[in-house]
């Protein structure tokens, strides 16, 4: 299915774990150093308010004065489980890209702001890059280097799966309860 | 040879490595791709895995940004010593990173200083070894840290697991990685083991296990019957690609054993990611390839 901006509470509470979704509009990236910013009082350089904030650290060159997007794969988002849900909370972020998943954390707070978490694909660098379709801006890259700044990407069907949802779903939960369950009958 | 000649066949090497999968693992993600159940989240991982593998390729690109940690294996013939070798290897890294086919992967443990050229202490990586005949023969993998995180080494006999120090023991501490990895490995993974060694020689021998083809069966059939065996009850636990769920959980388990000290029983697990990328040629003295180890 398709999302498309503006990203409001009433859409993002409609998804529901699992969906397969084609995200369109603009997301910001944003890893490590950015959140700890955010945690310690840094103004956000950008407006957060319904905004999607992808855990990536792109591989981005300058061709012709133009900003082209060679990498863009998810980085691991649990990194960011003490900051992200606060941080959803605070500035209206409505929605985390990244990969391996967070914790209860992240995902009781996407219950109560009205959040989900979409898993992109690990690895798939060069189909995820070619999703983003312009470079709107960067921020912060002096101060965090261009693997951590701040940028502004427009993406065209940029496809994700949604892993946690607003209503205290979690794929990562139901597969690691599950798949402990198989491995229990396996060596029991 | 001139040093020319080996620099320019070294590079190629690390752009076929970076941007193209050798068709076993090719295959092998599609037979997934084709058991997966429709619509659901684990064939459409899978799908945009496989679209990301022909992109790659066509642009030459690397699979994924992580171009992991480079690991080289060269039998050096009699016309290339060491000295020569590595400083064409290094050639190669050097100018690979500056075309974009490695990313900038070599930081300095202390400082945290990325050297920008994938050069420092311990990188790029090698292991040499005396060539049998008069070819060179260079195999190279590149192995992406999310997937190096998912690596174990148990030593038995583990409690918890109810793992003793025989087969069956090696099989529940083989099947506890891959349980505790779910998707984080970018999984669909492939596992390469060492039984026995140390704790050092059981990670390289249980890397170079990744070297065989996944379809290749093990010449040890107790091995082979564990190797068939890991496969299927791993894919049972259903974590699927990417964690999503699914059958698809790993491609491949190849395992290899060394000799340990009566003291010691470990076991070794090199997670792999699906970006799962070796290749390898072999070179003769006129500087000629007489063929990639791997096709793409
Ligand atoms: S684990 Fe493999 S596929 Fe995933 S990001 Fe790392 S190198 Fe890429």
């Amino acid at each position: 299915m398709l999302l498309e901006a503006p990203f409001t509470e009433e859409k993002i509470r409609a998804l529901k774990v699992g969906d397969q979704v084609e995200i369109t509009g603009l997301v910001f990236t944003g890893r490590d150093a950015f959140h700890k910013y955010l945690h310690d009082g840094g103004k956000p350089p950008v407006d957060l308010k319904n905004s999607i904030v992808y855990h990536c650290g792109p591989v981005v060159v300058k061709e012709g004065g133009k900003w082209v997007v060679k990498a863009a794969g998810p980085t691991t988002s649990i990194r960011e489980e003490p900051y992200q849900g606060p941080l959803m909370e605070q500035y209206g972020i409505r929605a985390v890209i990244g990969k391996g998943g967070m914790g209860p954390k992240t995902l009781e707070y996407c219950r109560k702001v009205g959040g989900v978490y979409f898993h992109a694909i690990g690895g798939a660098a060069q189909v995820l890059a070619e999703r983003v379709v312009a470079v709107e801006g960067v921020h912060l890259a002096e101060k965090f280097g261009a693997p951590e700044a701040v940028w502004e990407f427009r993406v065209d069907r940029f496809p994700v799966v949604v892993t946690m949802d607003s209503h205290g779903g979690s794929l990562h939960e139901k597969v690691l309860a599950e798949s402990e369950a198989n491995f229990r009958k396996l060596v029991d | 040879m001139e040093a020319k000649v080996l620099q320019k066949h070294l590079l190629e090497l690390i752009r076929r490595t970076s941007a193209e999968l050798p068709s076993d693992v090719v295959e092998s993600v599609d037979r997934g791709w084709r058991r997966e159940k429709k619509d659901s989240t684990g064939k459409y991982a899978l799908k945009v895995i496989r679209d990301n593998i022909v992109m790659a390729k066509d642009k030459s690109q690397p699979l994924c940004q992580d171009t992991g940690t480079i690991i080289c294996y060269a039998d050096l013939p009699a016309w290339c010593d060491e000295r020569t070798f590595r400083k064409a290897y290094e050639w190669a890294v050097v100018k690979a990173t500056k075309v974009g086919y490695l990313r900038q992967n070599s930081v300095d443990s202390i400082t945290g200083v990325n050297s920008g050229t994938n050069l420092g202490p311990g990188n790029p990586g090698y292991h040499f070894h005396p060539a049998q005949g008069k070819s060179l023969k260079v195999r190279m993998m590149l192995k992406g840290g999310g997937s190096e995180n998912m690596s174990v080494q148990y030593a038995l006999p583990h409690n918890g697991l109810g793992a003793g120090r025989d087969l069956e023991g090696v099989r529940r501490v083989l099947l506890d990685a891959v349980l505790q990895a779910q998707g984080k490995g970018c999984g669909p993974g492939i596992l390469g083991v060492c039984i026995g060694g140390d704790r050092g020689t059981g990670y390289a021998a249980a890397k170079e296990e990744l070297f065989r083809l996944l379809t290749d069966e093990n010449e040890d059939p107790r091995l082979r019957k564990l190797e068939k065996r890991i496969m299927k009850e791993a894919n049972g636990l259903e974590i699927g690609p990417m964690g999503f769920g699914g059958k698809t959980t790993i491609l491949g388990a190849k395992i290899g054993h060394r000799n340990r000290v009566p003291a010691s029983f470990f076991v070794t697990v090199a997670y792999m990611c699906w970006a799962f990328r070796r290749n390898g040629f072999v070179l003769s003295e006129g500087g000629r390839i007489s063929r990639w180890l791997y096709d793409s």
